[in-house]
C-alpha cells in the first residue's frame, strides 16, 4: 500500500479503443480497451478488459482495487462510459470488528478477492485511475513483505463478509489469465516535457497564483454537486464502519515508504511543469532553498539542473508509479461532470500548503544558520520567534491578509511521521478528520463568511459524507444557512460565544504562562501537571485550546516536537473511569471497558516501551472526576510522574483550593504545584473583549458596550453572559427600529433594557399578576407570620388568617379545597416553598421572597 | 303535526349539539395550536424570531419559558413551531426532539430518546446500543461533527426543565448548553417550567453556559379579557356545517357573556384563578348540562358549575358519615379545642364520645368500643384523621396519637348540611359545655 499524493489535478480524458462490439440482448456497446490520457496528453494509458485496476474512492491513499470484466456504453444520453468489475478488498477496508477473523497480522500489500454477490459491481468507467499489478498467490505461499515495488498487490484469500476463504483453484487460473502484457500498455509521452521552459515564479505572481487558486476552488465549490461517483461500492463502504480509524492505521502502517515516494513524485513533476497545478509549483519552489536536506534524505544527489537533465530518470519514475498522478482528490470527484472548462479545481486542503510554506521561508531567514543543528535552547529561541511573529500577527488583525493567513494556517493534529514539511504539506486531508482540527476549520470558514459575505458562495456543498463514517451525524440541512445580511446579524454572528475569535484579548500573561509551560515540557521530553482553575465564562478552556492551536502550529513547523493532543471533559463523561476509555480511544483508537482500558494506559505509561511522543491532555471540568477512592484523579496525575510517559496533563476546574479541598494528600502531592488562576474579567477587559470582536462593525454606541461591560462585571465577571446580553440588545434594538428600516446601532437603552431582562428578579411581576385569592393568601401568610414572629406556619394557620382577613373585608371567603388549590399553585413556581406531597391542614408553609418584596408587590395597585 | 316537527326539529339539534360538544371538547381538553393567543404577542415574537434565526441561519440559541402552571407556555411554543414549520424552507430543514422530565426521569432514558427522535439509531446499521456511556459519546459525537452552516438545526424542547435539572451533575443540560454555545450543531434548547427559581436550579457551569434568555408568561390580562377569552371559547367557528345552528350558538354565548350573573360567575373564577385551565374546566361541567331538550346553555348552567368547581371535598366526605362518625369528629373537635390543637388517640377521643352518650342518652345509642373503634379506623381511612408518626407495628391502636384534618369551619359548615342530624348532636357541635 503505497502513499499517493493527491494534490495532482489533471483532468483525464477517456476514450474508447477498437470498434465497439454490439451486444444484441442488452443493446449497449461493448469494448475490449479504454485509453485514459491526462489533459495535456503527456500520458496515456490504455487499460483493457481483464487487467486489475485503481478505482476513485473515498480514501485517496487506498484507492479501491478491481479487476475489469467488462467495459460498455450506457443507452443514456450522453452516453456513459461504464465499467463492470470483480472488487477486491484492502485489508483496512473489512470492518474492524471482523477483522481479526483473519487470524494473522495482513500483509502490507495484502488485498482479498470480494466475493459477496451483494455489491454493485457495476460502475462509472471514469472513476478508473489506473491499472495496478496484482499478483495471485497459491494459498501455501507466503506474502512477500519487502518489494522494491510498493505497487505490487497480493491476493490470496478471499473474504464474503462472513470469513475470509483460500481462492478455489479455478478462480486462481482463471484471475492469472490476463496479467500479462498488461503492463506494457503504458506509454509514457515523453517527448512531451516541457521542463526546459519551467518559469522562475517572482512573489508577486506566486500570490496572485494563489489567490486565483483559490478563486477557482471557491468557484468550484458553488457548483452543484451530482454524486456521479461509483456509488456501487456502498455496501463496501458501509461494512467499512470505523473509517478514520482504519485510515489512520493504514497511514501508521505504511509510514516507512511513503516519504520516498512521495519525493519521487515531486521529481517527476517538476519536468513537466505545463501539467502541474498551482500548489505543486509553489512546492516545487519551496524546495529549492532546502535542497540539500531533501537530497540528503533521499540518498540521491540531484540538484535543480540535474532534475531537468534527466528526463529518462523522470520517466522511469513516472512509469513506476503512474496511479500517483492520474489520483484525484476526493472531493472533486463530485465535480466530474461539469469539469468542463475548469482547469484547475483545487480542493481548499490543497490551497493551504502554500502558506505554510511562505511561513517557512520567511522564518527561513532567521534560523537559517542554526537550522543544521537543533540543540534545544536554539529550538527555544526559534519558538519564541515563532511566538512573537504569531503575536505580531495577531495584533495586525486589521490587516486583512494576515486574517487570511491566520484562517489558513491549519494545524494539523495529529503529526504521525516525523518527516519533513514538504511531506506533511502533501499528506491528504486524513489528519484533518480529528475534530478539533475540524472544528477549527470550520472556524475559519466561519470568519471567511463574516469578513466576504457577499463573495462567498451562497450555497455550500454539502459534505456528502459517505455511509462509512465511524459515527453519524446530524442530517445535513437541505437549504444552506443563510448569512447574515445587516450590520447587526453580523454583530450578531460575531457575538456569539460560539465565535472564537482570532485572539484572546486579556489574557496573554495566561497565555503565555501556558504556552510556555508546555512548551518547556515538550521540549524536554518530560511530563508534568498543571492545574488551572477559574470561574466559569473566564476563558480557561478557550486559552488552552488556543495554546494548542499555537503549538500544532510550532511542530508543524519543527519548533517543538510533534505531539498527541487529547482532550477529555468530566463532565462529557457518564462516570468518571469513562476517562480511561475516552483517553484510551483518541490515543490509540481502541475500544476498551474501563478497568481495561485503565490497564492499558497504565501499561503505556509506566513501561519503557518504545519512544513515543509526548501526548499533551486537557482534563475539563476535573471534579467530576472525584471519586471515592479517588483512582482516577490518581492515575492522572501519577502518569506524568513516570519518566518513560511524557504526559503533560493541563487539568481545568472552577475551584481554586479544589486540591485541598477534595484531594487526598497523595493526589494533590502528584498534581505539584504549578497552578494558575483565571480572575474574573474587570470591566475594562470585558469592554476590550466586546471590542474587538465588533471591531469594523459599527453596530454598537461605545457607551452601550461600557454599560454592558460593567454590569456584568460587578456581577460575575463572566464572557459568555456579556456577549448574550450584547446579542440580546442587537435583537432589541432590531426589533424597536424595524418600522423606519434604517440600520440601527445599539444604544444604552437598549443594552439596559436586556441587561433588565436577564437579570432582573421576575417574582415581583410574578406576584403583580396573580390572581385577587393568591393574593390574598400571601397577605394572610404575612399576618400569620407577623403574629407568630416565625417564618414559617401551617396551612391550617394561615387558612383562618385567610379567612378572618375576607371577613374584615367582607368578602365571600373561600373553601378549603380553592384555598389548597392556591397554596400549590403558588408552591408549584415557588414563591412559597411548601412541604412536597402533603395536601393537609399541617402542610408547612415558607415564603420563597422576603416579607418585604411581597408587601411592595402587593401595595402597588 | 307540529309535534313531529318539533320531533325532527330536536333530532337535527341532537345531532348538531353532539358536533357543538365534541367541537369544544377538543378545545378544552386538547390544547389546539389552533386556539389565539391572548396577550402574550411580544413573547410570542421573541420566541418565534429566536427559533427562526436558529432554523435559518444556524445560530444556536437556548432560552426558558417561565409561568405557572397552565399561563400557555406549552401552547406557546407549539404555535411557534406551527407557524416555523409553515415556512417552506424551514420545514425541511429543522429537526425536533421533544422531551419531558416527567418521563425522561434521567440522562439515560433521555439520551436514547433523542437518539430515537433524531432517528440516528439506525445509522449504525445492526450496532445496538451497548451502555450508556456508549450512547452518550455516540451522540456528543454525532453533534459535534455539524456546523453552523451545512448541519440541520435541531429544536430540543424540554418540558418540565426544572426535573432535568435533578439529574446527577446535570449532565444532559450541560452538554446541551455547551453544544449551545460552540460551534457544533446549531441547536437551540427551549426549557418549559413553572418555577421562578429555576436558574438558581442550575449549577454554576451549567448556568455560565445558558444564555439567560428567559421569556415570562405571567398571565397578565384584566377581567374584560378574560370575559373575550370566555366567548371566544365557547363560540363555534365558522366552519361549523349547520350556519343556522351556529349562528343561534353564538348569539346565544354572546348574551351569555353580557348576562349579570354570568359576569359574576366569571368574576368569582377570576379571583380565584387566572389559570385558563380553570376556565375550561368550568365551561367543560356547564357543557355537559346541555342537551337536545334544552340546547343552549344558560346562566344556571354556568352557575351551578361553578359551584361544583369550588365545592369543597373535604365537607362532601363529611356528608356521607354516619352518625357515630360525625359524633367522633365533633369529640375530636372539642379534644382540640381543650388542649390546643395537640394531637389526641381513640381513647381520649372514646371517653369524650363516652361523656356525651351518658349524658343524653337517649338520643344516641351507645356503641360498643370496638364498633366505635371500627368508626375511628374508617375515618383514618378517609383521611380525616391522620397519625402523627407513621404507624409502627407494636403500639396500640387505641392509644396512637392522631390528628384532625379538618377545620372547625369545615365541620360546621358540613354539620349544617347534614341530613337528618339529631338535634342533640348538633347542639353538641355548637358547644362542649351544651349538657351542663
Amino acid at each position: 500500500m503505497a502513499h499517493y499524493p493527491t494534490r495532482l489535478k489533471t483532468r483525464k480524458t477517456y476514450s474508447w479503443v477498437g470498434r465497439p462490439l454490439l451486444d444484441r440482448k442488452l443493446h449497449y456497446q461493448t469494448y475490449r480497451e479504454m485509453c485514459v490520457k491526462t489533459e495535456d496528453c503527456s500520458t496515456e494509458i490504455n487499460i483493457q478488459v481483464g487487467q486489475f485496476v485503481l478505482i476513485k474512492g473515498d480514501d485517496d491513499e487506498n484507492p479501491f482495487v478491481a479487476k475489469l470484466l467488462e467495459l460498455f456504453e450506457d443507452d443514456s444520453d450522453p452516453p456513459k462510459k461504464c465499467a463492470q468489475v470483480q472488487w477486491f478488498v484492502r485489508f483496512c477496508e473489512i470492518p474492524v470488528r471482523k477483522q481479526h477473523l483473519l487470524g494473522r497480522k495482513p500483509a502490507a500489500q495484502e488485498i482479498f478477492w470480494y466475493d459477496y454477490p451483494a455489491c454493485n459491481s457495476s460502475i462509472n468507467a471514469e472513476t478508473i485511475i489506473g491499472p495496478v499489478r496484482v499478483i495471485l498467490l497459491p494459498p501455501n505461499d507466503v506474502v512477500p513483505t519487502d518489494l522494491k515495488n510498493e505497487k505490487t498487490l497480493f491476493v490470496k484469500l478471499s473474504w464474503n463478509e462472513k470469513k475470509f476463504r483460500p481462492l478455489s483453484p479455478e478462480l486462481f487460473a482463471e484471475l492469472n489469465k490476463p496479467q500479462e502484457g498488461a503492463a506494457k500498455c503504458q506509454k509514457p509521452v515523453g517527448a512531451k516535457n516541457k521542463s526546459a521552459e519551467s518559469p522562475a515564479w517572482t512573489p508577486a505572481e506566486y500570490v496572485a497564483k494563489r489567490i486565483e487558486s483559490r478563486h477557482s476552488a471557491s468557484k468550484s465549490r458553488q457548483t452543484p454537486t451530482h454524486p456521479v461517483t461509483p456509488r456501487a461500492r456502498k455496501r463496501l463502504e458501509l461494512a467499512g464502519l470505523g473509517n478514520s480509524w482504519m485510515s489512520q492505521q493504514a497511514s501508521c502502517a505504511t509510514l516507512d515508504s511513503p516519504g520516498r515516494t512521495k519525493r519521487k513524485v515531486a521529481f517527476s513533476e517538476i519536468t513537466s511543469p505545463s501539467k502541474r497545478s498551482q500548489p505543486d509549483k509553489l512546492q516545487t519552489l519551496s524546495q529549492a532553498p532546502k535542497a540539500p536536506e531533501t537530497t540528503r534524505e533521499n540518498g540521491l544527489s540531484y540538484t535543480e539542473d540535474d532534475k531537468k537533465a534527466s528526463p529518462e530518470r523522470c520517466m522511469i519514475l513516472r512509469t513506476r508509479i503512474p496511479p500517483l498522478k492520474t489520483i484525484d482528490i476526493r472531493d472533486e470527484r463530485t465535480l466530474t461532470p461539469i469539469r468542463g472548462g475548469r482547469r484547475s479545481s483545487v480542493v481548499p486542503s490543497v490551497i493551504l500548503k502554500p502558506e505554510n510554506i511562505e511561513k517557512r521561508d520567511a522564518k527561513e531567514a532567521e534560523t537559517q544558520n542554526e537550522a543544521t543543528s537543533t540543540p534545544h535552547r536554539v529550538r527555544r529561541k526559534s519558538s519564541l520567534l515563532t511566538m512573537n511573529r504569531i503575536r505580531r500577527q495577531l495584533r495586525f488583525l486589521g490587516n486583512s491578509k494576515s486574517d487570511q493567513e491566520e484562517k489558513e494556517i491549519l494545524p494539523a493534529a495529529e503529526i504521525s511521521d516525523s518527516s519533513s514539511e514538504d511531506e506533511e504539506a502533501s499528506i491528504p486531508p486524513l489528519p484533518r478528520r480529528t475534530p478539533r482540527t475540524v472544528s477549527r476549520n470550520l472556524q475559519s470558514s466561519l470568519k471567511s463568511s463574516l469578513k466576504t459575505p457577499t463573495k462567498m458562495p451562497k450555497k455550500r456543498p454539502k459534505p456528502r459524507t459517505t455511509p462509512c463514517c465511524a459515527t453519524p451525524q446530524i442530517r445535513s440541512r437541505i437549504l444552506a444557512a443563510q448569512e447574515p445580511a445587516s450590520v447587526l446579524e453580523k454583530a450578531r454572528l460575531r457575538l456569539h460565544v460560539s465565535a472564537v475569535p482570532e485572539s484572546l484579548p486579556c489574557r496573554e500573561q495566561e497565555f503565555q504562562d501556558i504556552y510556555n509551560f508546555v512548551e518547556s515540557k515538550l521540549l524536554d521530553n518530560t511530563g508534568g501537571c498543571m492545574y488551572i482553575s477559574g470561574v466559569p465564562g473566564t476563558g480557561k478552556t478557550a486559552t488552552v485550546h488556543e495554546v494548542i492551536r499555537c503549538l500544532q502550529q510550532a511542530a508543524q513547523a519543527n519548533d517543538v516536537p510533534p505531539f498527541h493532543y487529547i482532550e477529555v471533559n468530566g463532565m462529557k463523561l457518564t462516570e468518571p473511569h469513562q476517562v480511561y476509555v475516552q483517553i484510551l480511544q483518541k490515543l490509540t483508537g481502541q475500544k476498551a471497558t474501563a478497568s481495561h482500558a485503565a490497564e492499558l494506559l497504565a501499561k503505556r505509561f509506566c513501561t519503557r516501551g518504545s519512544p513515543q511522543d509526548t501526548t499533551v491532555l486537557l482534563v475539563d471540568e476535573l471534579d467530576l472526576l472525584w471519586t471515592h477512592k479517588q483512582d482516577v484523579m490518581y492515575n492522572l496525575f501519577d502518569w506524568p510522574t513516570q519518566k518513560k510517559a511524557r504526559l503533560v496533563v493541563l487539568a481545568i476546574a472552577n475551584t481554586m483550593d479544589l486540591p485541598e479541598r477534595i484531594m487526598m494528600n497523595r493526589v494533590s502531592s502528584r498534581l505539584g504545584l504549578t497552578r494558575m488562576s483565571f480572575q474574573p474579567y474587570t470591566y475594562s477587559q470585558l469592554q476590550q473583549i466586546l471590542r474587538s470582536r465588533l471591531r469594523h462593525l459599527k453596530a454598537f454606541e461605545d457607551d452601550a458596550i461600557q454599560l454592558v461591560a460593567r454590569k456584568v462585571a460587578a456581577l460575575s465577571g463572566d464572557a459568555r453572559r456579556c456577549l448574550d446580553i450584547c446579542r440580546r440588545a442587537t435583537e432589541i434594538c432590531e426589533f424597536s427600529q424595524q418600522k423606519p428600516n434604517s440600520p440601527g446601532l445599539v444604544t444604552i437603552a437598549h443594552s439596559m433594557e436586556a441587561v433588565d431582562e436577564m437579570f432582573s428578579s421576575s417574582y415581583i411581576t410574578a406576584i403583580k399578576n396573580s390572581s385577587i385569592l393568591e393574593q390574598g393568601f400571601l397577605r394572610a401568610i404575612l399576618a400569620e407570620f407577623h403574629r407568630s414572629g416565625l417564618e414559617e406556619a401551617t396551612f391550617q394557620q394561615i387558612y383562618s388568617q385567610h379567612v378572618a382577613l375576607c371577613r374584615m373585608e367582607g368578602l365571600p371567603y373561600p373553601t378549603m379545597s380553592e384555598t389548597m388549590a392556591v397554596c400549590s399553585r403558588l408552591g408549584s413556581c415557588r414563591l412559597l416553598l411548601v412541604e412536597p406531597s402533603r395536601n393537609d391542614l399541617l402542610l408547612r408553609v415558607r415564603l420563597n421572597v422576603s416579607q418585604d418584596d411581597v408587601l411592595y408587590a402587593l401595595k402597588e395597585e | 303535526m307540529s309535534s313531529r316537527k318539533s320531533k325532527s326539529n330536536s333530532l337535527i339539534h341532537a345531532e348538531c349539539l353532539s358536533q357543538v360538544q365534541r367541537i369544544l371538547r377538543e378545545r378544552f381538553c386538547h390544547q389546539s395550536p389552533h386556539s389565539n393567543l391572548f396577550g402574550v404577542q411580544v413573547q410570542y415574537k421573541h420566541l418565534s424570531e429566536l427559533l427562526k434565526r436558529t432554523a435559518i441561519h444556524g445560530e444556536s440559541n437556548s432560552v426558558l419559558i417561565i409561568g405557572p402552571r397552565g399561563s400557555g407556555k406549552t401552547m406557546l411554543i407549539n404555535h411557534a413551531l406551527r407557524e416555523l414549520m409553515e415556512i417552506e424552507e424551514v420545514s425541511e430543514n429543522v429537526l425536533q426532539v421533544h422531551l419531558n422530565g416527567l418521563l425522561q426521569i434521567n440522562d439515560k432514558i433521555a439520551l436514547k430518546e433523542i437518539t430515537r427522535q433524531l432517528n440516528l439509531e439506525n445509522v449504525v446499521g445492526d450496532k445496538v446500543f451497548g451502555s450508556f456511556a456508549e450512547n452518550f459519546s455516540f451522540l456528543l459525537e454525532a453533534l459535534k461533527k455539524g456546523d453552523r452552516t451545512s448541519s440541520c438545526p435541531v429544536i430540543f424542547i424540554l418540558d418540565e426543565f426544572d426535573l432535568f435539572a435533578h439529574h446527577k451533575n446535570q449532565t444532559l443540560l450541560y452538554n446541551l448548553f455547551d453544544i449551545s454555545q460552540s460551534a457544533q450543531t446549531p441547536i437551540a434548547v427551549i426549557g418549559l417550567t413553572c418555577r421562578l427559581d429555576i436558574l438558581e436550579l442550575l449549577e454554576k457551569r451549567v448556568k455560565s453556559r445558558f444564555s439567560h434568555r428567559q421569556i415570562y408568561l405571567m398571565n397578565s390580562f384584566g377581567f374584560p379579557q378574560y370575559v373575550k377569552i370566555f366567548k371566544e371559547q365557547l363560540s363555534l367557528p365558522a366552519e361549523f356545517p349547520d350556519k343556522l345552528f351556529a349562528e343561534k350558538w353564538n348569539e346565544n354565548v354572546q348574551c351569555l357573556s353580557e348576562e349579570r350573573s354570568v359576569q359574576e360567575v366569571l368574576q368569582k373564577h377570576f379571583n380565584i384563578s387566572k389559570n385558563l385551565r380553570s376556565l375550561h374546566m368550568l365551561l367543560m361541567l356547564s357543557l355537559n348540562r346541555v342537551t337536545a331538550s334544552h340546547p343552549f346553555m344558560t346562566a344556571i348552567d354556568l352557575m351551578e358549575a361553578s359551584q361544583l368547581c369550588s365545592m369543597d371535598s373535604k365537607a362532601n366526605i363529611v356528608h356521607g358519615l354516619s352518625v357515630l362518625e360525625i359524633c367522633l369528629i365533633i369529640a375530636m373537635k372539642h379534644l382540640n379545642d381543650i388542649y390546643e390543637e395537640e394531637p389526641f388517640n381513640f381513647q381520649m377521643v372514646y371517653n369524650e364520645f363516652q361523656k356525651f352518650v351518658q349524658r343524653k342518652a337517649h338520643s344516641v345509642y351507645n356503641f360498643e368500643k370496638p364498633v366505635v373503634m371500627k368508626a375511628f379506623e374508617h375515618l383514618q381511612q378517609l383521611e380525616l384523621i391522620k397519625p402523627v408518626e407513621r404507624t409502627s407495628g407494636n403500639s396500640q391502636r387505641e392509644y396512637q396519637l392522631m390528628k384532625l384534618l379538618l377545620d372547625n369551619t369545615q365541620i360546621m359548615n358540613a354539620l349544617q348540611k347534614y341530613p337528618n342530624c339529631p338535634t342533640d348532636v348538633r347542639q353538641w357541635a355548637t358547644s362542649s359545655l351544651s349538657w351542663l
